[in-house]
């Protein structure tokens, strides 16, 4: 049936108009059309809460517009499952990867319509023989019997790519494909895409990162509070022209600068070990500094955070405070001696998704004078809570409303307000900003630099090269769990960070 | 402009949520409407009112208060993400050691012949003493292993259920002080339920242990990120379920004025249905205490409610047995409306 159909006349594979959608609470779409070309990259943008998880779950069938259409090929279509969309050549590629990781790839990829043999059963010869013939065709080299649980996150990626692929789909939606990849695997997707472009597939990718879109997409369509605001080729756009479309304002200064003014040392690590993560880190660190910690994923920057913060720690080494060796084995040991530590990764490490705002907020906090025999004086750490909150700008109905319903920026200052509110002299930041849309990532930054303006030492680990380029005063770059060297402000660019952390 | 209009919707959500629209709302209704129900069933099948009977209504708590009990610290293992199947067997062994130690002098065959009328805090402290032990046990299994709660739970249930029969070689005991006794007599027991349910109401909501149990149970690895001692903290929650199983086990063998070692069966799998109906949820974090009064009294409903009819026990168990289901969806429907914003 599909291969009959033909596009419609101006080349144009899927036809979005007029659509709506509200859920209880929140407009998250209103009246957004938007056409994908066949054969190009057209990347969706805008902050978090802009509407583009929305418009790409009824794309993908997992929601249904309350107002609008659909039309694939020029014909109007109404897809009222994920299974139907598949049917229809549309397949999503999830920021959470759906693989089952103790089945092998191609279980994965040809689950539920496995080849039987002449006896009914699966003919598992087969199933290997169209696995490694679909991974070819994506260029990629893995072991169709390998369990899933054994491979990178990267490869998983190429998996569900090969899934979509294996479902002969046309349209592949990506939501932020490259959030957990490294540099190098991400110009391997990259790679992947053009192809899959070349054979004539249409992708429609969202990303929060500026420089893909540049690098990958034919065209852009930004979304801002739901509504559409435009489309436009990549070419004619500078990256301000971008950023205004998707915030509606003018950002003055994307990074806020610190004054340098290096206090004193507050902190010395001295031949820190924890083999095979990192191997011999020394480094200090002065109030009132950011000092950036760049490098590649896998480069061991993590897990150095975890080891100083008591989570996992270092096997060898020492760590100096105020002119004393400390110990640091515990998270209660670290924040007794004033650190505080941002995580990486926000919905696992970081929030109380099921709790409210006031029981994320409150929860390093609950000594001293806020608890009394036990019992929680519940007035001041509401207050105190209600003021960390205003200070950040925190964005939500009231405190008791669920975390889970904030955006990503909202929690990611929930986060840091939750730290805040312990005065840490310290702060340890991994990835501030991940998943971040541009406006809160502004705010964020703000943020830093006028604790760092007070006196807070920040250890900040980015993957954003201008982030760290921005924000930071010294830069510390690791490749493979060893510091390969520490760059001032003055001499550090993106290309003399890239050469040490990529050697 | 839509955003403007999102806002408006969602602070008026927030608002009727905060003017008093507790999530037990729903679970209450399903009480009140059950109760109306076998009231209606009442007048039209036995030409009597079912509320309208303070004996009854007595007897209903009554029957419940032990699982009442148990279902309270039961309530704050879930919270905690864990599970705690020892319950029924804890209240087996407890009620053996505390009844062996309350046997009045002209018991015939005394476990301790020597150890006769002592006074009633002995037996009830040895008692706690042997439910926190359990608790214990589950507690360290849990935070100082990997095994899963379902699994430490299972061990020791099964552990505790042998030892209460070990204890006296199958033996029953009999013939207990009329000082213990009168711990399950009257409306002590339903006092014991009611006065554990506020203590540990109150502790869950306005303590620091309440704070970090919820926290424990959202997300155990941000709760030790954020400095709580999260292995330690479950040690203490489990003991506290231990303990109250102990003392449901002190009021099962008051009631009975004897020990014996197949007291307590299947007690654990109604504490965990009145946890659940009461809007405790497995995935851990979620749970409040009233809830799970509210769960204890429905199951006490529908037990009385199916005699009082004079209606088959067996129809009796399969009711109940839709009602826990029944709870769950409701529940998970109510979180996913919740949750579909996002």
């Amino acid at each position: 049936m599909r291969s009959l159909a033909t596009d419609a006349p101006d080349g144009c594979l899927l036809q979005v108009s007029n659509l709506s959608k509200a859920f209880p609470g929140v407009v998250a779409l209103d009246d957004v059309s938007l056409r994908v070309k066949r054969g190009t990259v057209h990347a969706l943008i805008g902050e978090n809460g802009a509407g583009k998880s929305t418009l790409m779950k009824i794309i993908a069938g997992v929601y249904t517009p309350d107002a609008g259409e659909l039309r694939l090929r020029g014909n109007a279509v109404h897809l009222s499952s994920p299974r139907q969309a598949l049917q229809n050549g549309i397949a999503m590629i999830h920021q959470e990867l759906n693989l089952m990781p103790f089945m092998s790839v191609a279980e994965n990829i040809w689950i539920g319509r496995e080849p039987v043999n002449a006896c009914g059963l699966v003919s598992h010869r087969e199933l290997r023989r169209r696995t490694r013939a679909l991974l070819e065709r994506l260029g990629v080299d893995i072991d169709p019997q390998a369990e899933v649980r054994t491979l990178s996150i990267a490869r998983r990626q190429m998996i569900e790519i090969a899934k979509a692929l294996s479902h002969e789909s046309e349209l592949l939606i990506m939501d932020e494909p490259t959030s957990a990849l490294t540099e190098r695997d991400a110009e391997h997707l990259f790679a992947i895409i053009r192809e899959l472009q070349a054979q004539g597939k249409s992708i429609l990718y969202i990303t929060h990162k500026m420089d893909e879109l540049f690098e990958i997409a034919d065209e852009v369509s930004v979304l801002r509070d739901g509504r559409y605001i435009g489309t436009a080729s990549p070419l004619d756009l500078t990256r301000d022209e971008l950023i205004r479309m998707m915030v509606g304002r003018e950002l003055s200064q994307v990074f806020p600068r610190a004054p340098a003014r290096a206090g004193a040392v507050v902190l010395s690590a001295r031949a820190l070990s924890l083999e095979p993560q990192f191997y011999d880190i020394s480094f200090d660190l002065h109030a009132g500094e950011i000092l950036g910690i760049a490098g590649l994923i896998g480069a061991g920057r993590s897990q150095l955070a975890k080891a100083l913060f008591g989570l996992t720690p270092a096997s060898s080494g020492q760590v100096w405070m105020e002119g004393c060796e400390v110990k640091l084995d515990s998270p209660r040991a670290a924040m007794s001696r004033g650190m505080a530590f941002v995580t990486e990764d926000r919905k696992e490490t970081g929030c109380f998704l099921g709790l409210s705002v006031l029981e994320n907020l409150e929860i390093a906090v609950l000594e001293g004078d806020f608890v009394r025999c036990g019992f929680v004086r519940t007035r001041a750490v509401t207050q105190a809570c209600a003021a960390m909150s205003r200070l950040l700008g925190v964005k939500t109905p009231d405190l008791h409303e669920r975390i889970e319903n904030l955006s990503g920026g909202n929690q990611q200052k929930v986060l840091l307000g939750r730290w805040l509110l312990t005065r840490p002299k310290i702060l340890i930041l991994d990835e501030p900003t991940r998943g971040v849309d541009v406006g809160a990532k502004a705010e964020i930054h703000q943020l830093i630099a006028r604790l760092v303006a007070e006196g807070t030492a920040v250890l900040m680990i980015s993957s954003e090269m201008p982030e760290i380029l921005g924000m930071s005063h010294r830069i510390m770059v690791m490749h493979e769990g060893r510091v390969t060297g520490i760059l001032t402000r003055e001499q550090a660019d993106q290309v003399k960070i890239m050469d040490l952390a990529a050697r | 402009m839509p955003q403007a209009l999102a806002q408006r919707t969602v602070d008026a959500r927030s608002a009727r949520r905060a003017r008093g629209f507790p999530p037990e709302a729903s679970i209450l209704l399903v009480l009140i409407g059950l109760a109306l129900t076998f009231e209606l069933l009442g007048w039209i099948l036995v030409r009597q009112s079912f509320l309208l009977n303070e004996q009854r209504l007595v007897v209903m708590i009554l029957q419940v208060s032990v699982i009442g009990i148990i279902a309270v610290g039961v309530t704050q293992v879930i919270i905690t993400g864990g599970i705690d199947l020892s319950s029924g067997s804890v209240v087996a062994v407890t009620a053996m050691v505390a009844a062996s130690l309350a046997q009045s002098s002209d018991a015939v065959r005394a476990v301790y012949p020597s150890l006769t009328d002592l006074p009633v805090l002995v037996p009830v402290m040895a008692g706690l003493a042997v439910g926190a032990a359990a608790g214990l046990a589950n507690g360290t299994l849990i935070a100082y292993t990997s095994i899963p709660p379902f699994i430490a739970t299972l061990g020791v249930m099964v552990s505790a259920r042998g030892i209460a029969k070990w204890y006296t070689h199958g033996q029953p005991v009999s013939m207990l002080t009329d000082a213990y006794a009168d711990i399950g007599g009257g409306a002590v027991p339903v006092m014991i339920f009611l006065g554990t349910a506020l203590i540990f109401h109150i502790a869950l909501r306005y303590t620091r242990y309440g704070k970090f149990t919820y926290a424990i149970g959202a997300n155990p690895q941000a709760a030790r990120i954020s400095g709580i001692n999260v292995a330690g903290h479950l040690i203490v929650v489990y003991t506290i379920a231990g303990t109250l199983s102990g003392l449901a086990g002190i009021v099962t063998s008051a009631r009975a004025v004897s020990g014996q070692a197949g007291m307590g069966m299947m007690y654990e799998l109604d504490a965990i249905a009145a946890a659940v109906i009461g809007g405790a949820s497995l995935a851990g974090g979620v749970g409040r205490i009233t809830g799970t009064v509210i769960g204890t009294l429905i199951l006490g409903v529908v037990t009385s409610g199916f005699t009082f009819l004079r209606i088959d026990a067996y129809y009796q168990e399969i009711v109940k047995g839709a009602i826990i289901v029944a709870a769950v969806i409701a529940d998970q429907y109510r979180h996913r409306a919740s949750r579909k914003r996002a």
